[in-house]
């Protein structure tokens, strides 16, 4: 789908991360993992952004300023925007009695809704987040409202855990076996090679975002060609180098 | 206002087709309309073997346009006819089959693959890939090497064949008068411009392989220009390729000398646009005098 959502806010949350509430028919379509690609005003290819949140008609977008996209998206404090999508799979909804939710930085946000759907079939969920410093903490409050069971790292000790998630998973013996993860590629590498049963969330440079141009993919373990925007962004541990 | 055109194997309803390797085999983009409003389609480029293209960032924006560094990754000749080319038989849209290649046998063994596939209307020699390291830009830059690969396409192939001509050359002009001369049935103009972006972070190329192809409209400028200078000297038609967005820039390439147009990457910000630009072109083009799409071409040297 393309049409234009309304944006209802477009707030600073924590350093560099934004927090876009959009008005919008996509959501109606919307699943835990998928993206939708955003149209900003003075750049020619749109934005890949993650879903947080899907509350009825209005779409959660947590974004991180990493460029001049995104520098000035955060200054766009009303009107609308072209959205396309949602695209891409989504993380798929299993009978887990329980799962094991791990996110770094700027991956945290998509699986937020992901815990939400989760805890709405019965699983029990917990969820192990990674920052690299305090002052990029977001969403704590949010997940603790859900009721998860919520374990909070920092590289640099300044708020929880001193040290990495898979640190702070062994440190508290956390010992559930499927996982669903999003993050920077280090993180996701050591999961890969950790875990047997799960999926994870990979992020990319897209130009189409739809599956046609085959600029985002990466490459299977079965050697094939894996396209982010359509075949992902959520693939099966296991699935693809990293 | 009729603006449907012929040209040698394409009768086009209209003079609006998705590029090659912009629009894939249009199996992504029927999701959003219905292929058949089309006036045709140049599928994803083909090579006689399955290619992954190239390793790291594909993809990089620039102002006005984007570079890619894809490297012409397809699942080879065998896997498109078996997987691609039944789909697109349920459209009613002209299908002009993007051939590639390493070397000169390769283009050719790509035809005889395609020779006898119905759905496949003409071949589009792209002989101005920048991505590939083999083959590609390097045929489409040699006046002579042009000319002994389209020559000996001709030669085998049972469908008209069109050259996607490369903007990375000092005379563009040369070259199309070669591929004429070698029969060519007609032109493309112009593929991606050589270009490379920096990671500022690493100091180092952003993309993977290092160069990529430019497109998007900051190219429209130098596209329109090449139609122009070409469209004077040859006696083929002009399919005119860069930076298109809306009719009004298809007006400008039909004035330019061409008498048709593909539209790349503004696929990729609005997945509509091709169906937006052939509803409007009867439009503008009334509003700008013309009373069919014929007077419309090559307007600015005539």
């Amino acid at each position: 789908m393309l049409e234009n959502g309304k944006i209802i806010q477009n707030n600073n949350i924590a350093e560099d991360i934004y927090e876009l509430k959009l008005e919008t028919d996509l959501a109606y379509k919307a699943k835990a993992g998928q993206f939708i690609n955003i149209e900003i005003p003075g750049f020619f290819l749109r934005r890949p952004l993650s879903i947080a949140m899907i509350d009825g008609p209005i779409l959660t977008i947590i974004y991180k300023v990493v460029g001049q996209g995104t520098a000035a998206l955060k200054d766009i404090k009303a009107g609308t925007l072209s959205l396309l999508g949602p695209l891409g799979n989504g993380f798929p909804l299993l009978d887990e009695a329980r799962v094991l939710i791990i996110g770094g930085g700027i991956g945290l946000p998509p699986l937020y809704e992901l815990a939400r759907q989760y805890l709405k079939k019965g699983s029990e969920v917990t969820v192990v987040a990674g920052f690299q410093t305090s002052s990029q903490l977001i969403l704590e409050d949010e997940f603790k409202a859900l009721g998860v069971k919520l374990y909070i790292a920092t590289d640099d000790g300044s708020y929880g855990y001193h040290g990495n998630v898979l640190a702070l998973i062994d440190h508290y013996k956390i010992s559930d076996d499927f996982v669903l993860a999003c993050g920077p590629l280090p993180m996701l590498r050591a999961i890969d090679k950790r875990y047997e049963r799960g999926y994870y969330s990979l992020e990319q440079r897209m130009a189409c975002g739809v599956g046609a141009c085959m600029g985002c993919v990466c490459k299977g373990k079965d050697g094939k060609a894996y396209r982010v925007c359509k075949d992902g962004p959520v693939f099966p541990l296991g699935k693809v180098e990293l | 206002m009729d603006i449907s055109i012929n040209l040698p194997g394409l009768h086009l309803k209209n003079p609006i087709i998705p590029a090659s390797g912009c629009f894939g085999f249009g199996r992504e983009y029927a999701e959003y309309f219905d292929l058949s409003l089309l006036g045709g389609i140049a599928i994803k480029s083909a090579t006689l073997n399955e290619r992954y293209g190239n390793e790291g960032i594909r993809i990089a924006e620039c102002p006005s346009g984007m570079l890619n560094s894809i490297g012409l990754q397809n699942k080879g000749v065998k896997a498109i006819i078996e997987n691609e080319l039944p789909f697109l038989k349920n459209y009613d849209t002209e299908i002009i089959a993007n051939v590639a290649g390493a070397s000169e046998e390769e283009y050719l063994a790509v035809i005889e693959a395609l020779n006898d596939e119905d759905v496949i209307k003409a071949f589009e020699l792209n002989i101005s890939c920048p991505n590939v390291k083999h083959g590609g830009l390097a045929l489409g830059t040699t006046a002579s090497l042009a000319y002994a690969v389209t020559e000996k396409a001709k030669k085998i192939s049972k469908k008209p064949v069109y050259v996607k001509l490369s903007p990375n050359v000092t005379d563009i002009v040369e070259i199309a008068l070669a591929c004429e001369k070698a029969q060519a049935d007609g032109l493309v103009l112009i593929n991606t411009l050589l270009g490379m972006r920096i990671n500022l972070r690493t100091g180092k190329p952003l993309l993977g392989n290092i160069t990529g192809g430019l497109s998007g409209p900051c190219i429209k400028p130098i596209a329109l220009r090449m139609v122009y200078q070409v469209a004077q000297r040859v006696n083929i038609p002009i399919i005119g390729v860069g930076g298109i967005e809306s009719a009004e820039d298809v007006l400008e390439f039909l004035n330019a000398g061409a008498s048709a147009v593909e539209v790349g990457a503004a696929n990729f910000r609005d997945p509509l646009i091709c169906p937006k630009i052939i509803a409007d072109l009867p439009k503008v083009l009334e509003k700008y005098g013309y009373k069919s799409l014929n007077e419309a071409i090559g307007r600015s040297f005539k």
